[in-house]
């Protein structure tokens, strides 16, 4: 048998999560392994859209977000790379004027916080956005909000923990997980095996399996959304832009492509390691771009992708000590909102491994809210899912299905 | 009913049509272009008069025969010209033209979507004037229009001579041949290349009629740089004796062979295999063009064969494609055209190394080197993702990193010279840094175009 080897932490899961974590222990000085079943921030970590967004967020989030949003704009004195991080600020459309209320109610959640938002009448907002389009009836601008390129960041994150001394396993799956009185035992596919005192489970849409040997299920389900990139056009959209129904999401490059996601959110096959995206559900979308941003509708799109998302049916993703087991800690499901959370999530779980306990509170995201038996199911299931997704996971009304 | 679609209507797609029509089907046959024929037998344009006799020379004969049988097949059958297929997604292609898309489900489908110019990219050969061979033909036969007065035709391939001759006949100068393969490696390659007597005839007289009209012929060059301040002016290389040489033009047209366009057969779902003959993943096939659930493939778009054996494979697909649907088939002796097709693929393996790929090449190309022109990444770039702390591994990594075959062709003309570049940066085997994966659409869409149901 190999000789295992020793860390403080292990952490399955090589996306930005675990990236995070693996480079604040190790700026903390404790050994640690990060095992990855593939490349690290190939999957949703680096495909996601790439927002970095402070409005909008649940309100248990905000204290998070802004812990996190701090590191953020401090991402190249912290690893020493920029990752094309732009300070773009954000923008929420209501494309109906019921969604008005949805804007202003927002802003001022986000005030409790010290989060400022500017709300705007659309005739205001296309007096300041030009290329906004009629069905505009208002908008809201978080002017803190940001984006970075998912593709950089979490391989940059990485070489950042691997230069402190991380150890870093990619295209090592984690076959065996046994506990160690104290610690665990991890074997991989590719021969190492580790042993650890604490284990962090980053294992994105795959952390369920993880969580279900410990004896804690939880409700996840895998779900990506449909996107695509236009060619390159002069740039003229600064900020990121979103509808409030989630119908459309977009923003340009600095290289001058346009980023855009639709939806409903579909099904992904985390085995086989697909995320399909349905050409319909395309066109959709870039008939709604057409119509949100009427200058983008000369804009081919040249491509198409989608990631392979964990999402929980109370739209919240697991954070903290496990329910069962001492040593192991949780950061998964993070249901297609958790690249802004990334470096937020790496120090908090740092600290839970270090401390004990993280400096801001995570009970929001415990993952013993799922053993007893109500488990809250989010609006935006029913909402901005596929209709099959939406039944299963207990949305109250059914969307249309387009397939 | 078996439905059947056809994404192609060059020499593979229409053989495969007629086929399938013959024996009771009527097929919908796809094509981006105006009308039938492919590349090889592209016609003029509706308002272009050219005399293609003169432009093709022996090759009219074919060109004739095949335009001949289109006319009397074509409105017999669900042909849908100018229209482009961009995905294949749950057993529908989607397709789109004139700012409609239609998606058209199939029980079959065959696909015979060709192939396109194989380019190393040059110091110089993002400078206007520089243009693929391939290219060159087409604006020919499909435009009349000459690329330059005074052309170079350089790389290495048998399209060389056939380019040059047709430019000749259209009244060009043609300043040189620059073929990259030197002349021993054609005589080595003779016993393949008579596998196909009258196709290699047909090369050798396409030589001699260059030499014929003075054009100078160097084998065994190597590409330096194509020069020029805005547009090219010059092509400079050293010849076989190493000395450096230059030859003015006012455009370029260069190519190394030919890469299937298999990116309608990726989103398919076919599986790819690597072949170290022509250094790409192919599609895989059975002999007869089976490539999985419902799919089927043709022509140069699976394995470049020239267009006698895209014909053929065309035929056998379709005679697949009957078999498998259980109907009994008529017209077409398969062993004859196994036979005849194994022939044709020897002598494609002769012409791989009559005018090999320079693989090497890029291994010592400038970092400065545009590699990806539409992302405008430069090998510096991709070498410098490959040596960074966990370096990539394979191409889609640096795909991620770079942006290299993320652009409006989506890899089709810098994936094999990327994954080339970074084989060697890596110091890996090709086969062993993959491919870039296929993803929709396979040309851009606008985003005005609408959706209409035909049911």
């Amino acid at each position: 048998m190999t000789k295992p080897n020793r860390s403080d932490v292990a952490i399955i899961g090589g996306g930005l999560m675990g990236a995070w974590t693996a480079f604040f222990l190790r700026r903390n000085d404790r050994s640690v392994a990060l095992i990855e079943k593939g490349s690290v921030g190939e999957q949703s970590s680096g495909v996601n859209f790439g927002n970095i967004r402070l409005q909008g967020r649940h309100p248990s989030q905000f204290p998070l977000s802004l812990r996190s949003q701090a590191l953020w704009e401090d991402i190249e004195a912290l690893i020493g790379e920029r990752c094309e991080f732009a300070p773009t600020g954000h923008l929420y459309l209501a494309l109906a004027s019921e969604q008005v209320d949805k804007l202003v109610q927002g802003a001022h959640q986000a005030a409790v916080h010290g989060v400022e938002i500017e709300v705007l009448d659309g005739q205001a907002a296309r007096a300041r956005w030009p290329w906004l389009g009629s069905l505009v009836h208002g908008a809201s601008f978080s002017a803190r909000d940001a984006t970075a390129n998912p593709r950089l960041v979490t391989p940059a994150v990485v070489r950042a923990a691997k230069l402190l001394g991380a150890h870093v396993l990619e295209h090592a799956r984690a076959t065996k997980i046994e506990q160690l009185a104290p610690g665990f035992r991890i074997s991989t596919d590719r021969g190492p095996i580790i042993e650890c005192d604490t284990l962090v489970n980053c294992a994105g849409a795959w952390g369920a399996e993880i969580a279900a040997q410990f004896g804690e299920p939880v409700p996840l389900f895998a779900a990506g959304p449909p996107q695509f990139v236009t060619e390159p056009i002069p740039c003229i959209i600064s900020p990121s832009v979103q509808s409030v129904d989630g119908t459309v999401i977009f923003r340009q490059v600095a290289r001058g492509n346009v980023i855009v996601a639709g939806f409903p959110r579909g099904p992904t096959d985390p085995i086989a390691n697909r995320a399909p995206v349905p050409p319909a559900k395309i066109i959709a979308t870039m008939n709604r771009l057409a119509e949100v941003a009427p200058v983008l509708a000369s804009a081919h799109v040249i491509r198409v992708w989608s990631g392979i998302e964990g999402y929980l049916p109370d739209m919240l993703p697991v954070i903290g000590r496990s329910g069962t087991t001492p040593g192991l800690l949780h950061a998964f499901g993070f249901c297609g909102h958790g690249f802004q959370l990334g470096p937020g999530v790496g120090l908090c779980l740092t600290e839970l491994a270090i401390e004990g306990a993280s400096r801001i509170s995570l009970d929001a995201f415990s993952i013993t809210r799922f053993s007893g038996s109500a488990t809250t199911v989010d609006e935006k299931i029913s909402k901005e899912f596929d209709a099959a997704i939406a039944a299963r996971t207990g949305g109250s009304r059914i969307a249309v299905d387009r397939e | 009913m078996h439905k059947v679609v056809i994404v192609g209507a060059g020499p593979a797609g229409f053989a495969a049509a007629e086929l399938l029509h013959v024996n009771g089907l009527i097929p919908t046959l796809v094509d981006e272009a105006a009308t039938a024929g492919g590349q090889i037998y592209r016609r003029p344009a509706p308002d272009i008069e050219l005399d293609m006799r003169r432009l093709l020379g022996r090759g009219h004969r074919r060109y004739q025969r095949f335009h001949a049988r289109a006319g009397h097949l074509l409105a017999q059958i669900d042909y849908r010209p100018q229209t482009t297929a961009w995905a294949i997604f749950a057993d529908r292609v989607w397709t789109l033209r004139d700012q409609i898309i239609e998606q058209v489900p199939f029980d079959a489908l065959v696909l015979a979507t060709g192939a396109t110019d194989r380019t190393v990219p040059i110091p110089g050969w993002t400078l206007p004037g520089v243009v693929t061979l391939g290219g060159a033909q087409a604006l020919l036969k499909g435009q009349g229009a000459l690329i330059g007065r005074r052309v170079v035709f350089c790389g290495s391939s048998p399209l060389l001579y056939l380019a040059a001759k047709q430019f000749l006949a259209a009244g060009a100068t043609v300043g040189a041949i620059l073929d990259t393969t030197p002349f021993a490696a054609k005589v080595a390659a003779a016993p393949d290349l008579l596998r196909a007597p009258e196709v290699f005839a047909d090369g050798l007289k396409s030589m001699a009629r260059v030499r014929g009209a003075g054009v100078p012929i160097h084998h065994g060059v190597r590409l330096e740089s194509f020069e020029g301040d805005g547009e090219v002016s010059a092509v400079r290389y050293l010849d076989r004796k190493g000395r450096a040489k230059s030859v003015d033009c006012d455009a370029v047209a260069f190519g190394f062979g030919l890469k299937p366009e298999a990116q309608l057969a990726d989103l398919a779902g076919v599986p790819f295999r690597y072949d170290p003959t022509f250094r790409q993943w192919l599609p895989a096939t059975d002999g007869d063009g089976r490539a999985g659930r419902r799919t089927y493939l043709a022509g140069d778009g699976c394995m470049i064969g020239g267009a006698q054996a895209a014909e053929i494979s065309g035929s056998l697909a379709a005679a697949a494609l009957l078999q498998d649907a259980g109907t009994p088939t008529h017209g077409i002796d398969r062993s004859a055209l196994r036979r005849r097709l194994a022939r044709l693929h020897r002598f494609q393996h002769g012409l791989s190394r009559a005018f090999t790929w320079p693989a090497g090449t890029l291994a010592g190309a400038s970092d400065s080197l545009p590699i990806c022109r539409c992302e405008s990444v430069t090998a510096g770039e991709i070498r410098r993702a490959v040596g960074s702390v966990l370096g990539p591994i394979d191409i889609n990594r640096v795909k991620a990193l770079t942006r290299v075959g993320m652009g409006r062709c989506q890899g089709r003309f810098c994936a094999l010279p990327a994954a080339e570049l970074v084989a060697a940066a890596a110091a890996r085997p090709l086969e062993a840094v993959g491919r870039l994966r296929g993803q929709a659409p396979v040309k851009p869409l606008p985003p005005t175009a609408r959706v209409r149901d035909r049911s």
